[in-house]
């Protein structure tokens, strides 16, 4: 991977950029209030951009979409700041785990732990609140919230 | 008679001529506000001009709203304040103290000196040329960010250097505003002494008081509803700028310091919550400020305005293209940033609002507004240009 450049714009927001293999100078600025912007420099001019585009939280997630990066850890974080008490577990489902090729349901999590299994993570690609009636196959990693001891039964149980 | 019904009764034909009066003041300032944003300013210049054009003795009588409007007009001070401290993160102040020393310092000298000279030389008092030299010196956050945001340049390797220098500003301000309060006030050599000491030690109290227990405040405010939030950090606004006041260190100041003590998850929603209650009180604020200016009282003052804002447009400039230089920014970015400095506009109206019971008052408040206007004119459409104005 590139090296990242993190600049803090004050009132703003914050700022990253990296150079693309080709030597193109790209950043992206993640304002205050969740919009982004992508910045292209001017090859010219390099402390100066010749195209910027905006981005609504939105927009974010249809990029994202299309460019494979996962934003749940993003946003997840953010919730696990806003609610005292409130943990997320990230369990992957390694062969041998008693629950490949059964359900959400079959688990009932929710009914024993109170944990919910918010998304699930899939080559590369999320599955956000995954259906009761979602099937487990080797490699997922499913995002758990709950408390603590919610969590550590569920990946007990998901690993075992 | 219940107190429902006693308001009720009050709604007289008093109470319909002040509705009707400030209604269709509002309902012209938002005319002007769809204008600024078409044209792609902000609306504070345009404010002024509206002011200016119906001034003393124009075209509206609102003196059965006045006091309605001067309350509102000085609550909006409070709240302008309020969001300018909520601007920036205690860290970003701490950042931006630690990196932008030199160049607030070269900001200040060069931009600060000018309106302080001027006002000496056209034989003002003291106090009167200090709040002259507060005017030129600070550049306007709302219209820069706007400008930066609108021009595309928030990218930009300039920008923090613009952005940083701003944060500076506001830090001076929180040391400047009350003792320039207190000079105001203050009429023996010896009372001044005394009212600007207590002016900074107060100061220092709620600014120590603010990044140290700050986060507890913070955290006791997020826990309600936005309803509850918005009436806490109103009345508390509200509370410490009075309290302010009655201590002689301006009302203004206190509710900046508020500001400024927010932090995290509150500071976030404050923002959001206060930002259309600001915009409606501080329109007021600036209209009922050039109102108050009579027209004949600013051909005299056109002249030094101009002259003082060429002289500190190439203050901001000289500052920019310093400050830029120093972050490794190359000639034309260099430009960018020292034009991008030029507008000033809200701290400079503030500032001149604090003169208005010294005798210089209504030559200072002419002044400022026509520099404002001025420089608002100058700064974004000269930055727009900045990169032809030197060779790459």
């Amino acid at each position: 991977m590139a090296e990242i450049t993190e600049t803090n714009l004050p009132g703003v927001g914050v700022r990253h950029e990296f150079v693309t293999d080709s030597g193109q100078h790209v950043g992206v600025i993640s304002h205050r209030g969740g919009r982004r912007e992508i910045l292209v420099y001017d090859r010219d001019d390099p402390d100066s951009c010749s195209m910027v585009v905006h981005l609504t939280e939105h927009d974010s997630r249809t990029l994202n979409e299309l460019l494979g990066v996962s934003r749940v850890a993003d946003s997840l974080a953010a919730v696990e700041q806003q609610i005292e008490g409130l943990g997320i577990d990230w369990v992957p489902i390694a062969e041998g785990s008693s629950f490949v090729g059964k359900s959400i349901a079959d688990g009932m999590f929710r009914t024993s732990t109170g944990v919910s299994i918010v998304a699930v993570v899939r080559d590369s690609s999320t599955v956000p609140a995954p259906r009761p009636d979602f099937v487990f196959s080797v490699g997922d990693i499913a995002v758990c919230v709950g408390t603590d001891e919610g969590l550590a039964a569920v990946r007990e149980r998901l690993t075992a | 008679m219940t107190l429902g019904a006693q308001i009720l009764a009050a709604t007289s034909s008093e109470a319909a001529t002040a509705f009707v009066e400030v209604g269709a003041i509002a309902i012209g300032l938002s005319f002007l506000a769809l204008i600024a944003s078409r044209v792609g300013i902000t609306a504070v210049p345009l404010y002024l001009m509206a002011g200016l054009a119906f001034g003393d003795g124009g075209f509206i009588d609102v003196t059965a709203s006045s006091d309605f409007v001067t309350l509102t007009a000085e609550i909006g001070v409070l709240l302008l304040l309020l969001t300018l401290g909520l601007e920036y993160s205690s860290d970003e102040l701490r950042t931006g103290m630690r990196t932008g020393l030199l160049p607030g310092l070269l900001d200040m000298v060069l931009n600060f000196t000018p309106g302080l000279i001027l006002g000496l030389l056209l034989n003002w008092s003291t106090p009167a040329a200090i709040l002259l030299g507060g005017i030129t010196w600070v550049s306007s956050s709302g219209i820069i960010s706007k400008v930066l945001n609108d021009l595309g340049r928030l990218g930009n390797r300039e920008t923090p250097t613009v952005l940083n220098l701003l944060v500076i500003e506001d830090l001076a301000m929180a040391v400047y505003l009350p003792v320039a309060a207190a000079l105001v006030i203050g009429r023996a050599p010896a009372d001044t002494v005394w009212t600007v000491a207590i002016a900074l030690v107060t100061v220092v109290v709620i600014l120590w008081g603010g990044l140290t227990f700050g986060h507890h405040l913070s955290r006791s405010l997020t826990i309600g509803s936005d309803e509850t939030m918005l009436l806490a950090v109103f009345g508390l606004t509200l509370v410490v700028a009075g309290l302010a006041q009655q201590l002689q260190v301006s009302a203004a100041i206190g509710a900046f310091l508020v500001g400024l003590a927010l932090s995290g998850e509150a500071q976030r929603r404050t923002r959001r919550l206060i930002e259309p209650l600001r915009d409606l009180f501080a329109a007021v604020f600036f209209v009922m400020f050039s109102f108050q200016i009579n027209p004949a009282d600013l051909p005299p003052v056109l002249l030094p305005a101009l002259g003082l804002a060429v002289l500190t447009s190439l203050g901001k400039v000289a500052t920019g293209w310093w400050a830029a230089g120093r972050a490794g920014v190359g000639r034309r970015g260099r430009m960018r940033a020292g034009t991008m400095l030029i507008a000033r506009g809200e701290f400079a109206i503030v500032v001149a609002a604090l003169g208005a019971s010294l005798t210089e008052g209504p030559e200072l408040a002419a002044l400022a507004a026509a520099y404002v206007l001025i420089t608002d004119a100058i700064g974004p459409i000269s930055t727009k240009f900045a990169d032809r104005l030197v060779r790459a």
